[in-house]
């Protein structure tokens, strides 16, 4: 079974993400810290997409697809604008965030930091995102 | 949906976060700092009992303060967190860069330290 979303590329749909994801999410077996992380993980992805790649037009759509794949949960992300390698983007040091006064630059942070695995491809100016997740473990102690 | 409340208390301001904080709206929280830091606040408290979600968009705007709460001497710290919340602070390491306190009383004793 797979979930399905398309997302308009505009900051006021991150609510109606985090609801899709709420009850997506809900049969996987993780824990509400871990689904509140999965959801943190997705929605920067997404906000990265709709402000960068493309420029909040709410015309412009971001598909999802979360399901099950080779035992792990993977959620797909994908669009068709300015491809934005999250592999190839280096996460900037937390110090030096504070010192400069960003306000932005930690999301994709969060990511890596979530996420066990995160796959990225751009085919024939489609690009694709891969969240990966490992099921939680269920053997009792 | 986002809505903040501001309390003034003594020496004390506290602005409480109801609801979810995201890209879309990190801009208010940034603009309610900014205003009560503009009239002088000293030590403010942000109250997250009714917070239910923080984005990086609102991580990175307390983030961009903290600075000038040291240089400035103002005291800050943040109680009222749920598990989910605090857990987020404590990925990115904000825990050890902010105070984060269970609740109001503990984050009013902060202000007593000499």
């Amino acid at each position: 079974m797979s979930h399905k979303l398309n997302l308009s590329c505009c900051t006021s749909a991150l609510v109606e993400l985090r609801s899709f994801l709420q009850l997506s999410l809900k049969t996987y077996g993780f824990s509400e810290v871990d689904r509140h992380q999965l959801i943190l993980a997705v929605e920067e992805v997404c906000a990265n997409l709709i402000i960068h790649s493309h420029a909040c037009n709410p015309k412009e759509l971001i598909h999802l697809e979360v399901k099950e794949l080779k035992k792990k949960l993977s959620i797909e992300i994908t669009d068709k604008g300015d491809a934005f390698n999250l592999l190839e983007y280096e996460v900037p040091d937390l110090k030096k965030v504070i010192e400069e006064k960003r306000k932005g630059g930690i999301g994709i942070f969060l990511v890596k930091k979530i996420m066990d695995e995160i796959e990225f491809e751009s085919k024939n100016g489609k690009n694709t995102c891969r969240l990966i997740k490992n099921f939680p473990s269920t053997v009792e102690p | 949906m986002l809505q903040l409340e501001r309390i003034k208390e003594g020496n004390k301001d506290i602005l409480r976060l109801i609801g979810e904080v995201d890209a879309s709206n990190s801009v208010l929280l940034d603009q309610s700092m900014q205003e009560i830091l503009q009239q002088g606040a000293t030590f403010l408290l942000i109250d997250g009992n009714q917070l239910g979600y923080i984005s990086s968009a609102g991580l990175g705007v307390f983030m961009s303060y903290l600075d000038d709460f040291s240089e400035q001497g103002i005291r800050f710290a943040i109680f009222g967190l749920n598990d989910q919340v605090s857990e987020v602070f404590k990925i990115l390491g904000l825990d050890r860069l902010i105070q984060i306190v269970p609740d109001k009383s503990t984050a009013i004793t902060l202000g007593n330290e000499p």
